[in-house]
């Protein structure tokens, strides 16, 4: 009965862990897995969000074993170019 | 089709020449255009010098956009083959980020779907930047 959330990058390092594993009870949307493991702080407008490695909303639906990711905007490719 | 999330430094152009040679005889001859975006590391970006830089990403989300990305590309053009090869972990200077290439029979398929790899890339595949300055480290945004 566990929902496994993970934070990269920027994030990672604010949260000041990788992961963490919540029980499943009361978690029924990307929000709310949110809420959980930020307290009160709202979630940041560009902030991505991830349910089983595709992209999510916040309010997408969480299922128990999902597992769940935010992240910041992503920066991949050529040099900031 | 290759795609690969890669801990090392490669060699785009040595990646390029093994990818084709291994092509099998069907796609032999049947190609007349190959498009390639090769992203390399500066050694500034703005206005300061950068020394390394840390490629981060999300492992198993990566492959599994770059491949959706990828065969998106295969469905839209008339296409013989698609490289994407993107580099991950410490990264130096004039090393290679990324590599992405199509072969198609015609140039417009060829340059329109590597543009079109390269640009969704950027804006899907889970990896971040984090650039280490001679004044401590800073993560690149997207903007």
């Amino acid at each position: 009965m566990a929902i496994t959330v993970r934070f990269f990058a920027s994030l990672r390092e604010r949260m000041g862990c990788e992961q963490v594993v919540l029980d499943s009870q009361d978690i029924g949307t990307v929000a709310a897995a949110w809420e959980r493991v930020a307290g009160d702080e709202a979630l940041p407008a560009n902030l991505l969000m991830a349910v089983n490695m595709e992209y999510a909303k916040a309010d997408s639906v969480v299922r128990d074993g999902d597992e769940v990711a935010f992240f910041p905007p992503v920066t991949g490719g050529g040099h900031a170019c | 089709m290759l795609v690969e999330v890669r801990g090392g430094s490669f060699d785009p152009w040595r990646e390029l020449a093994d990818f084709q040679r291994r092509m099998t005889g069907e796609k032999r001859g049947k190609y007349g255009a190959t498009s390639i975006f090769v992203g390399t590391m500066r050694d500034f970006n703005q206005g300061n010098d950068v020394r390394t830089m840390l490629l981060e990403h999300y492992p198993q989300m990566t492959e599994k956009h770059l491949h959706k990305i990828a065969i998106e590309a295969v469905a839209r053009w008339d296409l013989r083959d698609v490289l994407i090869i993107h580099r991950v972990g410490k990264i130096a200077p004039d090393e290679t980020i990324v590599l992405v290439a199509a072969w198609a029979a015609h140039r417009a398929a060829a340059f329109e779907a590597a543009r079109y790899l390269i640009d969704e890339l950027k804006l899907r595949a889970p990896f971040w930047k984090k650039e280490c300055l001679p004044q401590g480290e800073r993560w690149v945004s997207s903007e």
